[in-house]
């Protein structure tokens, strides 16, 4: 009897308690993430444009992205050139996958580049604060203070000159993309570096910072282990947009001639020549500028629309404008 | 609030320098001046010593920074043709007395080359600000009202779109369809896809509005879209407040709401943006001016950072940068004038 009652009892498992274990912060980011219905449009849509500009490479090669052939120069789109040929002859759907290439890696250095550069300027700024602060904050104001375009033209020109070919990843591309990956990630980390700079403001305050201090951790850990992880979210979010941003700088500046230089393709530097053909004989020439036009467009807005639901979905207290 | 413009003033100087020294520092390393100068006749390469010891250009680049900041006429004058008398004083004033210093290509004052072509870049400007401006309101404020209604997911989708979209991309297709495709189908009155106006008419109002609508219509389709958002989010936040829900019940009309409760408070985070965004009005759009050769400051600073003239990039961008730290100030003393609860101590 007694036996019986010091027995555990065997509650019922229920369907409920198999299917639904405690949500970890992943799952409800993705949660939040997956109710953003242009998010995830966002998302198929850059997928899709990764594949072509990566799966588009084992249909053409980069021999034939540069081949020109003089015979057929400015031929509207057809069936052997769907997007048609640019003003040396070079077929544009070869060129707009290795441009391609070229664009979206431009925008992750760039950011990643960005990144670096603001964490680290941020974090020591909000964390040790004082003179340190005001002397990085100079300087963060002081780069925003110029436009970033007139930034970009300067130091494109400052660093321009006789550089190398760089080979990497099995291609060989002109050594002005490194340039271009450096100077857009020298002109736009002021933001990111503000943004971190006052979430360690507000984090450094808290009392597991105060017990990390009275357990004798040592600062670096303190900023990389303890205060850094709590600002990811803001960090992820403005990096991802900032993969936006970074194309269409790099958009702007091969545009105006001072970017990535040819045979090396990027979607910004194959609009370059196009102007100069709007209200020739050649109709106009628009699939000059359309097709590439069109890629930088779709890359970037996909890339905003899964930016913003990011925010949503891991960093809900920021607003979106 | 006195004391308060007095530090931000002080403050402002530290920065200016820094933005001098940093972009004096670049400019000087884009190229070799002189070897833009020789035009059609080759220089000879005791007469390029010469013009670099004249130009003062073989001077280390911190006196160089010095000169163009305080003036090189109390210098000592050195002996540039080798003839053994030291020439005369030098003539800059430095930009601290307000001389900018001397175009090299156009050989006229800084100050003289960016006012010529100012007065382009502000009309242009100025005029795809205010369309910014009011449409952005009514769009802004009309998507606001009827949240998630046809017309404002429409306009939100369209303003996704511009905010994704380079200039050039809408610039050169409202060239295509305006200026090439009108001219195809026989229509009459295609817009002018470039310059300012027809050297055959002359500059009259007619023919630079006419030539203003292209470059227009595309720097505010880009602009449009930021600004239109932002209008509806403060919107947003400003009609869920309780004295909007106040106002209702008092059953005062839907427009006084809108009008006076609503639009008076939202316009707060709308001045900030704005006068935030007035002084970049003074760089132009670069790309935009080039594409549609709006002879204006993006062309003028695009052709003189190609010709290595540091004394006219150096000009724009300073005036640039002071508008900036000046604007900044004026929108920080508007919003606290137009928000009684904002005190600077």
């Amino acid at each position: 009897m007694e036996d019986a009652l010091n027995r555990p009892v065997a509650l019922p498992r229920t369907a409920a308690d198999e299917i639904a274990p405690p949500l970890s912060p992943a799952n409800l980011a993705w949660r939040r993430f997956r109710r953003h219905r242009m998010a995830l449009v966002g998302c198929v849509l850059l997928i899709s444009l990764i594949l072509y500009a990566i799966g588009g490479s084992f249909v053409f090669t980069e021999a034939e992205a540069n081949h020109n052939d003089t015979k057929i120069i400015l031929r509207a789109p057809s069936a052997e050139h769907p997007f048609g040929t640019d003003d040396i002859g070079r077929d544009i759907l070869a060129r707009t996958i290795y441009g391609g290439q070229i664009s979206l890696l431009i925008g992750l250095a760039a950011v990643l580049v960005e990144t670096l550069i603001g964490v680290a300027i941020g974090a020591l700024a909000g964390y040790f604060g004082g003179f340190i602060d005001s002397i990085l904050m100079r300087v963060t104001e002081a780069i925003l203070c110029i436009p970033q375009i007139f930034l970009l033209i300067v130091m494109s020109k400052f660093f321009a000159g006789d550089i190398p070919d760089v080979r990497m990843f099995g291609r060989t591309f002109s050594g002005s993309v490194v340039v271009i990956i450096l100077i857009i990630g020298l002109t736009s980390w002021p933001y990111l570096a503000r943004i971190v700079r006052a979430e360690f403001l507000s984090i450094k305050e808290n009392e597991f910072i105060l017990a990390a201090h009275a357990t004798g951790t040592p600062t670096h850990e303190i900023i990389i282990r303890h205060i850094l992880p709590n600002t990811v979210a803001p960090i992820i979010v403005s990096a991802t947009l900032g993969v936006a941003g970074a194309i269409l700088a790099e958009a702007y500046i091969s545009f105006l001639g001072l970017g990535v230089q040819a045979p090396t393709a990027t979607w910004g530097n194959m609009i370059e020549a196009s102007r100069h053909y709007i209200g020739t004989s050649h109709e106009g020439a628009y699939w000059l500028w359309l097709f590439p036009g069109l890629l930088i467009v779709l890359t970037v807005l996909s890339i905003n629309f899964v930016g913003d639901g990011l925010r949503d979905a891991i960093d809900p207290r920021s607003r979106a404008v | 609030m006195t004391r308060y413009i007095i530090r931000r003033l002080l403050q402002a100087i530290p920065l200016l320098f820094i933005i001098s020294i940093v972009l004096f520092v670049l400019m000087k390393n884009v190229g070799d001046p002189i070897a833009t100068l020789g035009g059609r006749t080759a220089t000879r390469s005791e007469d390029r010593i010469r013009l670099r010891c004249q130009l003062g250009l073989d001077d280390p680049i911190y006196m160089q920074y010095v000169y163009w900041l305080v003036g090189n006429d109390w210098a000592t004058p050195k002996d540039c043709d080798k003839d053994g008398k030291p020439e005369r004083l030098g003539k800059l004033h430095g930009v601290l007395r307000g001389d900018f210093g001397r175009s090299l290509t156009v050989r006229k004052p800084v100050t003289e080359v960016i006012a010529e072509k100012l007065p382009n870049t502000l009309l242009l400007m100025i005029a795809a600000e205010i369309i910014i401006i009011i449409g952005a309101l009514f769009v802004g404020i009309y998507s606001a009202l009827h949240q998630y209604s046809f017309f404002d997911n429409v306009f939100s989708t369209l303003a996704f779109i511009g905010f994704s979209m380079p200039i050039f991309f809408i610039a050169l297709f409202s060239m295509y369809i305006f200026g090439v495709m009108f001219k195809r189908w026989g229509l009459p009155y295609y817009f002018p896809v470039t310059g300012m106006y027809d050297p055959r008419v002359g500059p009259t109002v007619p023919q630079v509005l006419w030539h203003m609508v292209l470059p227009i219509f595309s720097i505010a389709t880009i602009s449009f879209a930021g600004y239109s958002r932002y209008i509806r989010s403060t919107m947003l936040e400003v009609m869920g407040q309780d004295y909007i829900r106040t106002a209702k019940s008092k059953g005062l009309p839907r427009r006084d709401i809108v009008m006076v409760h609503a639009l008076k408070n939202a316009s707060l985070p709308i001045v900030t943006v704005v006068g935030l965004d007035l002084p970049l009005l003074l760089g132009g759009a670069v790309v935009t001016e080039s594409i549609f050769a709006w002879p204006g400051m993006g062309s003028l600073f695009l052709y003189h950072v190609g010709k290595g003239d540091v004394a006219v990039v150096m000009g724009i961008l300073m005036l640039i940068a002071v508008a900036v730290v000046v604007f900044q100030l004026i929108t920080d003393i508007t919003y606290a004038w137009l928000d009684p609860r904002i005190h600077y101590e």
